[in-house]
């Protein structure tokens, strides 16, 4: 199973497209369920993270997978 | 509370077009109430047609001149073109644009008109100048729907409860 309910692949995008994907794709989510999100952008990596901290949602985790960026979100 | 940014856009080039566009869209996925009013050259940015949006070396000594296409090589070259060159040779600014515009969709930069349409899907306000309108000779129909046409005091209804105000 996989332990994410939905994904969103914003590979080849720059700032602040991952961001706006997210939150887009996050609007359309059931409270507590989990979006994986690649991406390939490195200035991502802290802008997911203050993303969470500003939004109340919880990143669940943020690491790299094959040369991308790789980050799990808990809508809050 | 809801944080509220207010912000002034003055620039009318395509470098420009992108602080206020990046700023609002960003504040407003992070929850923020946005306002952006638009003011002087800034009114290039919420015409319906933004190819009057270009980007000028001329006298901009800290743009890199680099060409969006070859070998990696060929891509680091800095062109360093003299000002009087810039000046005198017809369609430069028009050649660089078009330039700039692929290294944009080279690098996965998402366009103004892209942006433009991301602020408005999440709610951000648009405020066009409404003396400056008038001034540059400019008709409502020259600019996007949604946009609503006032003075200085409206900015500061907004601006004067606002968490950030910026002016670009």
């Amino acid at each position: 199973m996989a332990d994410f309910d939905q994904e969103l692949d914003a590979s080849g995008l720059n700032c602040p497209l991952p961001i706006l994907r997210a939150k887009k794709t996050l609007g359309g989510m059931e409270s507590g369920q989990v979006l994986r999100i690649v991406a390939t952008d490195p200035g991502s990596v802290k802008d997911f993270e203050a993303f969470c901290n500003q939004t109340g949602n919880t990143l669940l985790d943020s690491g790299e997978e094959g040369g991308k960026f790789v980050f799990r979100i808990q809508k809050s | 509370m809801t944080k509220k940014l207010a912000i002034i856009a003055t620039k009318g080039t395509l470098d420009w077009a992108y602080p206020p566009y990046i700023l609002a869209s960003t504040a407003a996925a992070l929850g923020y109430d946005v306002q952006v009013f638009f003011t002087f050259y800034g009114l290039q940015l919420v015409r319906k047609d933004l190819s009057a949006l270009k980007v000028s070396p001329l006298g901009n000594p800290g743009m890199p001149m680099k060409m969006p296409f070859g070998p990696k090589g060929f891509r680091d070259i800095n062109w360093n073109i003299p000002n009087f060159i810039q000046a005198n040779v017809p369609g430069f600014e028009s050649l660089a644009t078009a330039l700039m515009k692929q290294t944009i969709a080279n690098n996965g930069v998402a366009s103004i008109g892209e942006l433009r349409e991301l602020c408005q899907e999440a709610d951000v306000k648009f405020i066009a100048c409404q003396m400056t309108v008038e001034l540059f000779g400019f008709s409502h129909s020259d600019f996007i729907d949604g946009l609503e046409y006032g003075g200085a005091a409206t900015f500061f209804e907004f601006a004067g409860e606002s968490d950030i105000c910026l002016y670009v």
